[in-house]
């Protein structure tokens, strides 16, 4: 969260409606670890990173949905061994993505 | 947005002052998105639904944060243990760890400059006020014109497992008690610069003023990883990446357990 607080001051400052996704889990190897943040104003414009940049673009979409009235909810991305998730990573790993408005 | 949201607030000014903060949230289960906010000695803000789930999950908080670590719990719905329920991602945001590098020379800065990127609270500290200057080291977070060990007499308890203490004076005059000092504290990383020869000459003096082999063993001198780094740039990825490599475990070779020369 620490490094995206300017860019988020930013865009409420604006009057800009943000979404922040957060890593809460790690299945495997994953780039990020617990607590890496992303957020996403509701012109889609993007601050932080959650992975090594594999399904930051799936995560756009995600929280774009969740602004315009979508639950806030885990999202799930990577293989597995018995499904596989619409966006991998290339590390292998799963990673679980909290994401939701900053109403808080 | 509506009114003032009280725990990003809280939040961000914790975060901004670099003070321990640690944030809980419900991700799955009844009332995802509910939080708690904690902060060290004050009452926790927020809630998760019942008293019951507030002071379980509050009491573990603390623990995680403590300990710095950042993950998943489950629990049930009144907080009870062995269910899954409710899951809770609790946050923790421990204050930044610290660099402390003695000596203002042409290492400093460098050395400086990669502790930022990894995200240090650097601090230089030399005794000579011609050297440790600001504006010879404007990256760092503070510069102090000092004994090095009168700073770490005065301030050794703040250094904790993830700080680190380089040691780049060269002369035994500055290092010597420095090293001694930073001995008697928990920092998790200690390194001397220096040649092969002048560690030893250092260590000779160490023993002289009673430091034990045990404490001996501490020290990462030569400072840094044998990857022939050269420049102080290179340099200073050799010791950013010994002191990672330390808290990992990794095996990385350090200069300390290798031989020959170091720059090849």
């Amino acid at each position: 969260m620490r490094e995206i607080l300017d860019d988020i001051e930013r865009w409420r400052a604006a009057g800009k409606r943000v979404a922040v996704a957060r890593v809460v889990d790690i299945d495997g190897s994953g780039p990020r670890e617990p607590g890496a943040a992303m957020a996403v104003n509701e012109d889609g414009e993007v601050a932080g990173s959650v992975s090594g940049g594999c399904v930051e673009g799936a995560v756009v979409t995600e929280a774009l949905q969740i602004l315009q009235g979508a639950e806030r909810r885990i999202v799930t991305f990577g293989y597995s061994d018995d499904e596989a998730f619409a966006v991998g990573l290339t590390c292998g790993g799963t990673v679980h993505l909290f994401i939701e408005p900053l109403d808080w | 947005m509506a009114d003032p949201a009280p725990i990003y607030e809280i939040l961000r000014e914790r975060l901004r002052a670099e003070e321990p903060v640690a944030l809980a949230t419900v991700v799955e289960g009844p009332g995802a998105g509910s939080k708690l906010l904690v902060v060290p000695g004050q009452d926790p803000v927020g809630s998760l639904g019942n008293e019951d789930l507030d002071r379980v999950v509050g009491r573990d908080v603390r623990g995680e944060l403590d300990a710095g670590r950042s993950g998943m719990r489950h629990y049930g719905p009144r907080g009870q243990a062995g269910e899954t329920t409710v899951s809770v991602f609790i946050e923790s945001f421990a204050p930044p760890p610290q660099m402390w590098i003695f000596g203002a020379v042409d290492f400093t800065a460098a050395l400086a400059r990669v502790a930022k990127v990894l995200g240090y609270r650097v601090t230089v500290c030399d005794a000579r006020p011609v050297f440790a200057t600001e504006r010879r080291f404007p990256m760092a977070d503070e510069v102090v014109v000092d004994w090095p060990h009168r700073l770490v007499e005065a301030r050794g308890a703040e250094l904790g497992p993830s700080d680190a203490v380089c040691v780049l004076t060269h002369d035994p005059k500055f290092d010597v008690p420095a090293i001694v000092a930073a001995l008697a504290t928990d920092v998790g990383y200690l390194g001397a610069m220096g040649s092969r020869r002048t560690d030893e000459d250092r260590r000779e003096r160490l023993r002289a003023e009673g430091v034990t082999e045990e404490q001996l063993a501490r020290i990462m001198g030569p400072i840094g990883l044998d990857i022939g780094a050269r420049t102080p740039e290179e340099t200073a990825i050799s010791i950013l990446a010994e002191v990672i490599a330390l808290r990992t475990g990794r095996p990385a070779p350090s200069l300390r357990d290798t031989a020959g020369s170091i720059h090849r």
